[in-house]
């Protein structure tokens, strides 16, 4: 008896969550489709976002994306290197380095904000800027980025290491030739997470890279991100609701290419992890 | 691969680039408190608690944020409540009852409402929940709904964690109840959850943690008044959100105040990240003896 | 460097197959005056003195004290866990690898010494090269396994890295195997084909000492065949240690044998020379034991 009722209340929850999320991108779809067009896509917005296009946002998201990343990668393809393969001969310092990571990935989005305004903002002088805003996402995703290449350095078999030592190769050939080409699979995988959660944050770019949505001239000037687009049509532009759907929509469906990016470059990695070596 | 006179340069590099990556943690440290210690001198702490209200630009500002941790804790309690029950039972669902290829597409739709952005779910819950909660309680904007759309966000988080800790657990348990003629309810209570706990019990501290930091979707939802709340349907504001809506215009003072907010959300977190390292530490040691990467595996062996 | 021993490049093919009788009829081995012919010298080219291998403190292997003479193919033979392989990683240095690790003694390879001193890895390894158990090419194209060592260590003109590339893989028998497909990833070739290889990488970068850890004991018997004349022909051209813990291929290729024995919960040599005469005479009982049993 008990049992039966358990598998109604199981199939019961995973209903619940299916239709929810079916409610919520329906409303989505049904709500902001009809507003995506070509010219919303290529014009600037007009009258505080309630009509225009979203040119410029999606310019300067770009943008803040391109930052971020070009800090985050070497930053934390170098961390992953040093942590899983002079990890031991570092000990004390990997370990320094790995909790001060963990601690790093549980901070709030906002206190990010909050660091980004003191630091990059005021202190280092940038303003209101897509480089500091950038510069903030960057020190938000390294732990992501530092975490799945690290995972991808560690799969690559030690036969390898091994080879190349005894072919007397030097460390950076080594690394660059052939470990971390090997553990591109995990790079990717983190990458396209960092990309994911990038392109998603609100909270850390608010007192960062700012609410300005006229087009960039560079990467000094302030730049509205497509989330803080959506949130500024909704919560301080009455009347912003349709192209805040259509936004959102756009938002949602960049995500959804990076996700399927993720699917093929798990797919990709495990495949390379059932050939026969 | 072997050490070369050039490679020396090449090690201290990455060692530096390590070094710059663990120091961020100490920098945002450093700056919240540099930015804090106007505030945490004069008024000094104990104001953050027994002022009469939160009036931080007045002339004579009063730095009460009690309401606002109030707010915060509760919400985050309240959709932990709500969450972990449900997204527990989701990840039973996708490992225990669901045939594979649901199963399958089950965890795919997870996936996806984990990767929804806040500001997404935050719009939502302002434009399709609160008026359906004004209908029934005006005003809409209300701890309610900051807990629903919270729940909403964190569920994912809890239930694909623990549908890794339950797939984790070694075959021969399952084997072995099922050798017993256990139904599959007595397996899910006696053996599945018992062997999952430690992974299912770090899944929901973790989710507890994006609760507490989760600013957008809150801020979009809550109603922002700065009150300890009476009932469900009043209005909060949460120490994320008031950083959100005051840091804009904040001087001086009002401003260290916030910074000071911060600072407590970053104790909220590292004790979450503490807590949820030692309850996996019993984990950790156990898997660390079928590592493949411990040292012998690197021994030259015969 | 007799034509005897070391047949011309392109008569690499034609000399397997004679040895193959060998193979297939262990009791039709070469005898041991044709083979010390063409290692008759016997002068060192490696000289281990008192080498004593640890790890995390704890002693694998001691008291090591042997002469591997130039041009020869020297068995190091004995029981598993007895430090044959800790010998071997600590002839190019490899032991660094392995964290805990420590070397003392004395190696002296042409006279110089590698054990401890402040000396170039890089141009150790490059003198010694090393092939393992299980073949290990890198995930490249056939090609490149090949030219991008030579690349590295200095080979910058293209024709003449192909022609090196040419040379080798028909030094180990595997042109007409590959040569169709060099840009194909090595991972697609047989285990024996991956092991020649290997083999070819080492030999690329033409080291004076060839250290072989037990090369053929992830094979199966025919490819195994193949790579062990291969290693025959390898004579006089090279300085050969092969761990090996098959009695019977040490008996078809060595020249010159060195026992190790676990002795006091760490490994030794008990007994070594020209396989001749441990062969048919060993001078220790263990030896004497171990080999009349070992079977395989």
């Amino acid at each position: 008896m008990a049992d039966r009722i358990a598998t109604v209340v199981m199939w019961g929850v995973a209903l619940l969550i299916t239709s929810t999320f079916a409610w919520i991108v329906g409303d989505l779809l049904v709500q902001g489709l009809p507003h995506i067009s070509w010219d919303f896509l290529s014009s600037s917005p007009a009258d505080a976002g309630r009509a225009g296009g979203i040119l410029p946002i999606l310019v300067s998201t770009l943008l803040i994306l391109a930052v971020c990343m070009a800090v985050a990668i070497p930053l934390g393809v170098g961390t992953a290197v040093l942590l899983s393969e002079f990890g031991r001969r570092n000990q004390i310092f990997g370990r320094l380095v790995r909790y001060s990571l963990d601690v790093l990935a549980g901070v709030p989005s906002i206190v990010f904000g909050l660091f980004g305004n003191a630091f990059f903002s005021l202190y280092l002088g940038m303003g209101f800027s897509i480089l500091s805003g950038g510069l903030t996402l960057a020190c938000m995703v390294l732990p992501l980025l530092i975490r799945s290449t690290e995972t991808g350095l560690r799969a690559v078999p030690d036969d390898y290491r091994r080879a190349a030592a005894a072919l007397g190769l030097s460390v950076f050939t080594t690394l660059w030739r052939i470990l971390l080409p090997a553990a591109t699979p995990g790079l990717i995988a983190g990458l396209v997470l960092g990309i994911g959660r990038a392109l998603a944050e609100t909270a850390a770019l608010l007192f960062t890279s700012g609410y300005v949505d006229r087009m960039p001239g560079s990467l000094l000037d302030s730049g509205r991100s497509l989330s803080i687009h959506i949130y500024d049509l909704a919560m301080n532009v009455p009347g912003g609701e349709s192209n805040a759907y259509a936004s959102a929509v756009v938002l949602i469906v960049l995500l959804l290419i990076i996700n399927a990016l993720t699917f093929r470059a798990a797919d990709r990695w495990l495949q390379q992890r059932i050939t026969p070596v | 691969m072997s050490r070369s006179r050039t490679d020396v340069p090449l090690l201290w590099t990455l060692r530096a680039v390590a070094a710059l990556a663990g120091a961020i943690t100490l920098l945002i440290v450093a700056f919240l408190i540099l930015e804090a210690w106007p505030a945490l001198q004069s008024p000094g702490i104990a104001h953050f608690l027994t002022d009469s209200s939160w009036f931080p630009a007045s002339t004579a500002p009063q730095f009460n944020l009690l309401p606002m941790v109030v707010g915060t804790l509760v919400a985050t309690l309240g959709a932990m409540l709500l969450a972990t029950p449900l997204g527990v039972a989701a990840a039973l669902f996708s490992r225990f009852y669901a045939p594979p290829v649901v199963a399958t597409w089950f965890r795919r739709l997870l996936e996806l409402l984990a990767g929804i952005p806040s500001v997404v779910y935050g719009f939502w819950g302002l434009v399709v929940l609160t008026p359906l909660i004004r209908q029934w309680a005006p005003p809409g904007q209300s701890l309610l709904a900051a807990i629903l759309i919270l729940s909403l966000m964190i569920l994912p988080t809890i239930a694909l964690l623990s549908e890794t800790a339950l797939r984790s657990i070694p075959r021969a348990y399952l084997q072995g109840a099922a050798s017993l003629g256990l139904s599959r309810w007595a397996t899910v209570i006696g053996v599945a959850l018992p062997a999952a706990r430690t992974g299912i019990a770090s899944s929901i501290l973790l989710a507890a943690g994006r609760a507490i930091g989760e600013t957008m979707a809150v801020l979009m939802v809550a109603g922002n008044i700065v009150q300890v709340p009476d009932s469900l349907f009043a209005p909060v504001r949460t120490l994320t959100a008031n950083i959100a809506l005051e840091l804009g215009y904040a001087l001086e003072g009002h401003r260290a105040a916030l910074f000071v907010s911060g600072l407590i959300l970053l104790v909220l977190i590292l004790l979450l990240v503490s807590l949820s390292r030692w309850i996996m530490r019993e984990e950790l040691n156990v898997t660390a003896g079928i590592e493949p990467y411990n040292e012998e595996a690197r021994a030259p062996h015969g | 460097m007799s034509d005897a021993c070391s047949p011309a490049t392109d008569t690499i093919v034609k000399d397997a197959t004679a040895n193959d009788a060998a193979v297939s009829d262990p009791q039709n081995l070469r005898p041991w005056a044709q083979r010390q012919a063409c290692c008759a010298t016997y002068e060192p080219c490696l000289q281990v003195r008192d080498l004593a291998v640890y790890y995390a403190g704890k002693s694998a292997l001691r008291n090591v004290t042997l002469d591997i003479p130039r041009g020869c193919i020297t068995a190091i033979v004995g029981p598993s866990g007895c430090g044959k392989s800790s010998f071997l990683s600590s002839l190019n240095r490899l032991s660094d690898l392995t964290d805990g690790c420590h070397v003392s003694g004395s190696v002296r390879i042409e006279g110089q010494e590698i054990v401890g001193a402040d000396i170039d890895l890089i141009a150790l390894r490059r003198q010694v090269g090393m092939i393992f158990q299980k073949p290990n090419p890198f995930p490249l194209s056939i090609r490149e396994n090949l030219a991008f060592p030579l690349k590295h260590h200095g080979m910058r003109d293209r024709q003449t890295r192909d022609a090196a590339v040419e040379n080798v893989l028909r030094r180990v028998g595997l042109w007409e195997e590959v040569k169709d497909r060099l840009d194909a990833p090595a991972l697609g070739l047989s285990g024996g084909q991956q092991q020649r290889l290997c083999l070819a990488r080492a030999l690329v970068l033409s080291p004076k000492v060839l250290l072989l850890d037990e090369p053929c004991s992830a094979l199966d018997p025919l490819a195994s065949a193949v790579v062990e004349d291969l290693i025959s022909s390898l004579r006089g051209d090279y300085t050969v240690v092969i761990v090996t813990h098959n009695i019977a291929q040490a008996r078809r290729i060595a020249d010159n044998v060195a026992m190790f024995w676990l002795v006091e919960g760490a490994g030794t040599v008990v007994e070594h020379g020209p396989a001749a005469n441990v062969f048919e005479s060993p001078a220790n009982p263990i030896t004497a034991a171990y080999i009349a049993g070992a079977r395989g």
